[in-house]
């Protein structure tokens, strides 16, 4: 019985002893640069954006993401581990700060703002909804659904946006509420449903894999905004700002024409502005509370985002998505980023 | 020299042809009768309807080791799925280049799990091999020393981590299962009434929801930047999940004891240590055999439920090669691999507990 009470005492003392030290790191910077790496909650099964490869390898625009933030903090891009999250247990792993930061596709909406206590840093992937149909149904617009029926996943908010679009033009829906994401696409190519809706992102990549692609379009309708961010916990408005610019640095870096293969170069640039991002001038990375060299860091061991957008999403990937909302400002796209100065 | 003649013997005549060899072997089982040879030829019907098929589907027009786009081209079915993302399948996130480490590991599993079928490994050398063979299992996986690189826990997935929570799962569960079982039987009341609720409560809900809480809820009742694995979360779960059900089936046994056993044990002067040690649980555990290997192996295939919180078992890295554009749809395939996994390991299972029963 002594020795129970021993070692009842001893592991009371060490778990106080871990709370105390918890509360006293504080700020998540310190947190993460005791520990050595930052802890990125990401999707695990979704192509392009969060999956691992065949060699085990995690691959997509959401990884890049995280490793940018690791490439920012410690001037490597390795110094990150992957946390595979569900939809349901998504939030709650950043509020138990099991994470440090989200990627995984997560749309920004004011209730998760709010109610959640989180933050949504800057966009890093404009997403919306869209449908997918057979040619020979012969249709050119998603106004000429009304009756059709409609291959969906259940309780997502792809359902809530189809049945409130074909609601808003008064138009019937039969939808065809199938659970998981294989069996929704070959019920789809057998012809159970009429058309197929999904995030216009991964439609793409579906129809890829269709018997005969070329017998399937994609409706140009997009039927709801997705804007895709990486997700930061309310009350830490420095770490908040250190994700933000990271995704900004990456669009940033596009914009001004620096890329992972000519940063070297560009080290050498008259460009005030360039000068400022790489932190040949100094300031920015004692604002962020970072390295000087943070932007460049991001730049030469993840690329710009252009980079990271072609390899995972891009027209030579095997989702082959065009840039469209992604693009640059100067191309029509939303991506824009605000001066580093 | 000649052979011996049957002159003379002309009674003795060889049984008709029609009850000899593979003849008389089909009449005696296949059609002996008139409803015996309705059901053989309807199975037989069946069979000549889908074997052929399922022969030119697997095994003919099958493809082995192609891109995604030469198995779509071929029609047949795609084991390239399986033989292109193997390493993946069976290692999950274990770095490439040292994954002669699991594989040495579930190599040395089986090796022991074949030598423990033998009755007569079945003594102190049987303990000696597993504490030895976990020991090794337990510095080769994680490495650290030795010159090995360090590889942390939560980078075991696949066919390891499948193998990892089940082992300990019920190696924990089923001592604390026999506990639980003796607390309920027990004269003191706390400890009764705690076993009782334990066991109510634990069966009362679906091992999921139990997975949830560990997974979603549990971090949240931590202090501030503690946080436990989530592989360890999800043991926990397992194990408190199955020994409230071994507790059941331990009771089972308990109660088929006759009382006499008991009242023997107590005249000897027993205390009750011993008189359960030595009397009653060795009878009452070997009459629940059955039971328990029922629920040892549906704890096997529970583990893969852990999919829902993320954790990259064997069905998981199933499923994640399959949301790979260029494998997706070949879910047949892909699937059929991990079922003939999961039978080998369930079948074993059985095969042993069958062996337990006559030989002890």
């Amino acid at each position: 019985m002594k020795r129970a009470e021993k070692v009842a005492v001893v592991l009371f003392a060490v778990f106080c002893l871990f709370s105390v030290s918890a509360v006293q790191a504080g700020e998540t910077l310190d947190a993460v640069k005791t520990r050595g790496y930052v802890s990125v909650g990401v999707n695990g099964g979704l192509f392009g954006f969060g999956m691992p490869d065949e060699k085990g390898v995690w691959r997509g625009l959401d990884v890049d993401t995280g490793r940018a933030v690791a490439a920012a903090v410690f001037g490597d891009a390795e110094k990150v581990k992957f946390v595979t999250l569900t939809t349901q247990t998504r939030f709650t792993a950043l509020q138990s700060k099991e994470i440090d930061v989200l990627c995984r596709n997560a749309t920004r909406t004011l209730t998760r703002e709010t109610d959640l206590g989180l933050n949504f840093v800057t966009v890093n992937y404009y997403d919306g909804q869209g449908f997918l149909v057979p040619k020979k149904l012969g249709v050119k617009s998603a106004k000429e659904l009304s009756g059709a029926s409609v291959c969906t996943l259940p309780g997502t908010t792809t359902e809530q946006n189809v049945g409130d679009y074909f609601r808003a033009n008064n138009m019937t829906l039969k939808p065809v509420v199938i659970e998981q994401n294989t069996e929704l696409n070959q019920a789809f190519f057998a012809g159970r449903c009429d058309c197929l809706t999904s995030d216009a992102s991964q439609l793409a990549g579906i129809r890829a894999v269709a018997p005969n692609p070329d017998d399937y379009v994609i409706l140009p309708e997009i039927i709801s905004k997705e804007p895709l961010a990486p997700v930061v916990r309310h009350g830490d408005e420095q770490w908040r700002d250190i994700v933000d610019f990271c995704v900004l640095a990456m669009i940033a870096a596009e914009d001004m024409g620096i890329t992972s293969k000519n940063v070297e170069e560009m080290l050498a640039s008259k460009d005030p502005n360039i000068q400022r991002f790489l932190g040949v001038t100094p300031g920015n990375g004692k604002a962020l509370g970072l390295d000087e060299k943070w932007a460049y860091n991001i730049v030469k061991q993840v690329g710009n985002y252009g980079e990271v957008f072609e390899r995972n999403v891009g027209e030579k990937t095997k989702l082959g998505i065009k840039r469209g909302l992604n693009a640059q400002w100067r191309d029509g796209g939303l991506m824009y980023s605000p001066p580093f100065k | 020299m000649e052979p011996l003649s049957s002159e003379g013997m002309g009674e003795i005549l060889s049984p008709p042809a029609t009850t000899l060899g593979f003849v008389g072997w089909v009449r005696r089982n296949l059609f002996n009768g008139i409803f015996n040879s309705l059901v053989t030829m309807v199975v037989l019907a069946v069979l000549m309807a889908f074997v052929p098929r399922f022969i030119k589907w697997a095994l003919l027009d099958g493809v082995w080791y192609s891109s995604g786009q030469g198995c779509r081209e071929a029609g047949g079915a795609c084991w390239s799925v399986v033989t292109r993302n193997l390493r993946f399948i069976l290692f999950g996130f274990y770095p490439y280049e040292q994954q002669w480490r699991p594989v040495l590991c579930v190599g040395l599993f089986m090796g022991l799990f074949a030598f423990s079928r033998k009755p007569r490994h079945w003594n102190r050398r049987l303990l000696y091999a597993w504490g030895t063979g976990l020991l090794i299992m337990g510095v080769l996986m994680p490495g650290g020393i030795f010159g090995l690189d360090y590889i942390e826990p939560a980078r075991w997935g696949g066919i390891c981590l499948t193998l990892l929570l089940s082992l300990f799962g019920l190696t924990a569960a089923y001592p604390l299962g026999v506990i639980l079982a003796l607390g309920r039987q027990s004269k003191l009341p706390v400890v009764k009434s705690l076993s009782v609720i334990y066991i109510e409560l634990i069966r009362g809900v679906p091992l999921i929801s139990l997975l949830f809480m560990a997974s979603v809820m549990f971090p949240l009742f931590l202090p501030e930047g503690i946080t436990v694995n989530k592989i360890l979360r999800a043991q926990a779960a397992i194990i408190l999940f199955t020994a409230a059900y071994i507790a059941e089936v331990v009771r089972g046994g308990l109660q088929a004891i006759p009382r006499g056993q008991y009242e023997a044990a107590e005249s000897l002067g027993l205390d009750y240590t011993l008189k359960m040690r030595l009397i009653i649980l060795p009878q009452a555990l070997k009459i629940v055999i059955p039971p328990t290997v029922s629920i040892l192996i549906s704890a096997f295939k529970d583990t893969s439920l852990v999919v829902i919180i993320g954790l990259f078992d064997l069905l998981k890295t199933t499923q994640v090669t399959l949301a790979n554009p260029e494998w997706m749809g070949f879910s047949t395939e892909a699937f059929s691999f991990i079922a003939v996994i999961y039978f080998v390991g369930c079948f074993s299972m059985s095969n042993l507990s069958r062996r337990l029963e006559r030989e002890l």
